[in-house]
């Protein structure tokens, strides 16, 4: 067996150890005798989604974003196709971004890829801290860190959890990024999959199943570091005087 | 001298004597607090008692080293200078260096004053400082959720020397983000950089911010990179290119651990380890040069100049070699890197990260670095401490590179300097660096007999 895995636009969306991401899909399917073929498309390159199983699309600065925007463009029909025939996608940050409506920036209007009815609205207090979620389609919560000036509004798609500890989408509503047919949209770095390796195999398995077939299922790895790490977030910030201290560390 | 001038002195140098006399601390920054609330203009009159020039270092990687440089150089020319302590590069850090410099009637004694300024606080800090000169050493991601992203940093910068429109800016223009700053302000300028390649593929990594033209957004092309996004670049499309700099260094041989360059007309057998070292040493002379500030005896000084190439950070412990190094953001740690696969004998590494608000709280930027060639590194064994060690460990682990934690320190430095390779490095973010040392100090002594405790 054989997944692709498509890395958009690496050269203008890799903030922020997106390339984390990149490697634990590669890894995690090497680790179980799978073959990864990693395909980098910088902005000049023709896409085929036809040929591909997994898309990440990262995230860039408001400016970069800027740049990308007239690259989606070519390919926004066939982004939208590939997702509509269940095509895995995790989008972080300003990937989450690109794929709503716009995103309104301080300066000027970003037309996204118009896959998810979402829109992002840029403020001028950036939301950055460590960032905890429940959610209902894994066991394990979600831990990463957010760091973003624009809040989405997702209307009614259905966010992929609940905020624990941190921000979310738009500081206030108490969720955050979008789970859509097999895609995954979300604000959180860390990278997001190597401490949350429950997210990895969960799309993981869904690409395979696109390709093999429904009775496809991924053996279980040891994942005793990963648990680790994602514990120690959970832990320190479900201690109630060490959010304490933090929230007033951070106002002073 | 104002009467509320001499108050906040007083007050502030009350403050760190008091800190000190308690032992809290070093006491770098709250004597600036306190001075500060007491006369918020005291920066800018005690920058007006700088007899000569103030010269301001920023960037993200290299500040302390080439800050270092400037005060060695004009030492060494028999002038006095003021200088920050590394750290405190904070608005009220500058502030604390200068008023803890005064005599004791609160009057300042120096030539030239050489501060080191963070990126964000240089909004605040230049306008009172009206620096003559301000050198920017380069521009990358360090500390993104501090910063947010390199653009915001970017215009911290832009709108700090857009404030000081008389201040000569000297830039490196080997970093087309830096560059722009010349495009961008109309402050008058000089440039820095150097045409030959000096630098290897593990330092040249794959982390390169903004290859795109700030002028017209297509892509630049390079005809090959230093590190990062630093290079000789072109646009093909609006004819943006890498100027000419007019400071440069060439024939630049690494030799015997150490580099020697020509600059300038000088020979120059340098100390220095590691190829950032000749741009500080550039960037240094460049402002000095620029400011018409004596630099005659600068080859005496720079072939003399202590790079703390670890001479410092090196400890011998139970007869094992003993070093330790900083590496706070993805290039920081990339030479690191590429410093120990220069060493071809066995060793074992302690990586410590931790994510306090000094550190930077996002820990993501582990994975812009290019662990997998520490596989290749002739390592016994590699430990992962601090309070995200399970991080550090995971990113090892991606890379199929197995390593175990620790949260005694002490006790694994003690293990392995009994029973390792008598080869170890211990590799630090920020706010290791002062508790380690200070660890690694004791273990030398207790180990030395040189006293017990």
């Amino acid at each position: 067996m054989k997944l692709t895995i498509g890395h958009l636009y690496p050269d203008l969306l890799n903030l922020y150890g997106d390339r984390g991401n990149i490697q634990c899909f590669r890894k995690r399917l090497e680790w179980r005798k799978i073959e990864a073929e990693v395909i980098p498309f910088l902005s000049d390159d023709k896409i085929d989604f036809t040929k591909l199983d997994i898309v990440l699309l990262g995230g860039g600065s408001d400016r970069e974003q800027e740049l990308v925007c007239k690259y989606l463009i070519e390919i926004k029909q066939d982004f939208k196709d590939y997702v509509e025939n269940n095509g895995v996608v995790l989008a972080v940050c300003g990937g989450y971004q690109l794929l709503g409506k716009y995103y309104k920036t301080d300066k000027k209007v970003i037309e996204g890829l118009d896959i998810l009815d979402i829109y992002t609205e840029w403020e001028p207090e950036r939301l950055i801290r460590n960032i905890i979620l429940n959610s209902p389609l894994f066991e394990t919560p979600i831990t990463g860190f957010e760091n973003h000036g624009g809040r989405t509004y997702i209307g009614s798609h259905t966010p992929l959890g609940k905020v624990f500890f941190g921000l979310g989408n738009t500081g206030k509503s108490g969720y955050e990024g979008v789970v859509y047919k097999n895609v995954i949209a979300t604000y959180l770095h860390g990278p997001l999959l190597p401490k949350n390796p429950e997210i990895c195999d969960y799309l993981l398995e869904r690409a395979l199943k696109r390709k093999y077939g429904k009775d496809i299922s991924l053996e279980k790895l040891p994942d005793k570091l990963e648990h680790k790490a994602n514990e120690y977030i959970v832990s320190r910030y479900s201690d109630k005087k060490y959010v304490l201290k933090e929230t007033i560390k951070r106002y002073t | 001298m104002r009467l509320r001038s001499k108050l906040a002195i007083r007050c502030a140098k009350l403050t760190s004597t008091l800190i000190r006399k308690l032992n809290r601390g070093s006491g770098v920054t709250l004597p600036g607090y306190v001075a500060r609330i007491i006369d918020p203009k005291i920066l800018s009159v005690m920058s007006g008692m700088i007899r000569e020039k103030t010269i301001v270092t920023m960037g993200t990687n290299g500040k302390t080293t080439t800050n270092s440089i400037l005060y060695h150089a004009l030492k060494a020319e028999g002038k006095t200078v003021i200088i920050n302590r590394t750290g405190a590069n904070m608005l009220n850090g500058i502030i604390s260096a200068f008023v803890l410099a005064t005599d004791k009637k609160g009057r300042l004694n120096a030539d030239y004053a050489c501060i080191e300024v963070d990126e964000i606080a240089s909004v605040g800090v230049l306008p009172q400082l009206q620096p003559d000169c301000a050198l920017l050493t380069n521009i990358s991601r360090d500390q993104l959720d501090r910063f947010g992203e390199v653009d915001i940093t970017y215009n911290k910068i832009k709108t700090a020397v857009q404030s000081v429109p008389k201040t000569k800016l000297i830039i490196n223009c080997d970093d087309i983000i830096s560059y722009n700053l010349i495009l961008e302000c109309k402050n008058p300028s000089a440039t820095y950089g150097i045409s030959e390649q000096i630098f290897d593929d593990i330092s040249r990594s794959e982390i390169r911010e903004s290859i795109f033209c700030r002028s017209c957004g297509k892509k630049l092309l390079y005809d090959f990179f230093h590190y990062g996004q630093l290079g000789i670049y072109h646009c093909t499309n609006c004819g943006l290119k890498r100027p000419k700099p007019d400071y440069t260094a060439t024939n630049i041989i690494f030799h015997d651990e150490v580099y020697s360059f020509d600059m300038d007309g000088m020979h120059i057998d340098s100390g220095a380890r590691s190829p950032y070292n000749v741009y500080n040493t550039l960037s240094a002379y460049a402002a000095l040069c620029s400011l018409n500030a004596p630099s005659k005896g600068f080859k005496a000084t720079i072939e003399n100049f202590d790079y703390g190439n670890n001479r410092e950070s090196i400890f011998t412990i139970n007869g094992a070699r003993v070093q330790l190094h900083l590496a706070k953001n993805p290039i920081g740690f990339q030479q690191k890197i590429s410093l120990v696969l220069k060493d071809p004998k066995p060793k074992d590494v302690i990586i410590q990260i931790n994510d306090t608000y000094q550190d930077g709280e996002d820990i993501s930027w582990l994975w812009d670095v290019d662990f997998q060639y520490l596989a290749d590194a002739n390592t016994a064994s590699i430990t992962t401490t601090g309070t995200r060690c399970h991080d550090m460990g995971l990113r090892l682990k991606y890379e199929d590179i197995p390593a175990s934690s620790t949260t005694d320190l002490k006790k694994r430095v003690e293990e392995l300097a009994a029973n390792g390779t008598k080869n170890l490095y211990i590799i630090v973010n920020y706010s290791g660096l002062y508790r380690t040392n200070h660890l690694l100090k004791e273990l030398q002594n207790a180990k030395n007999g040189g006293y017990s405790a």
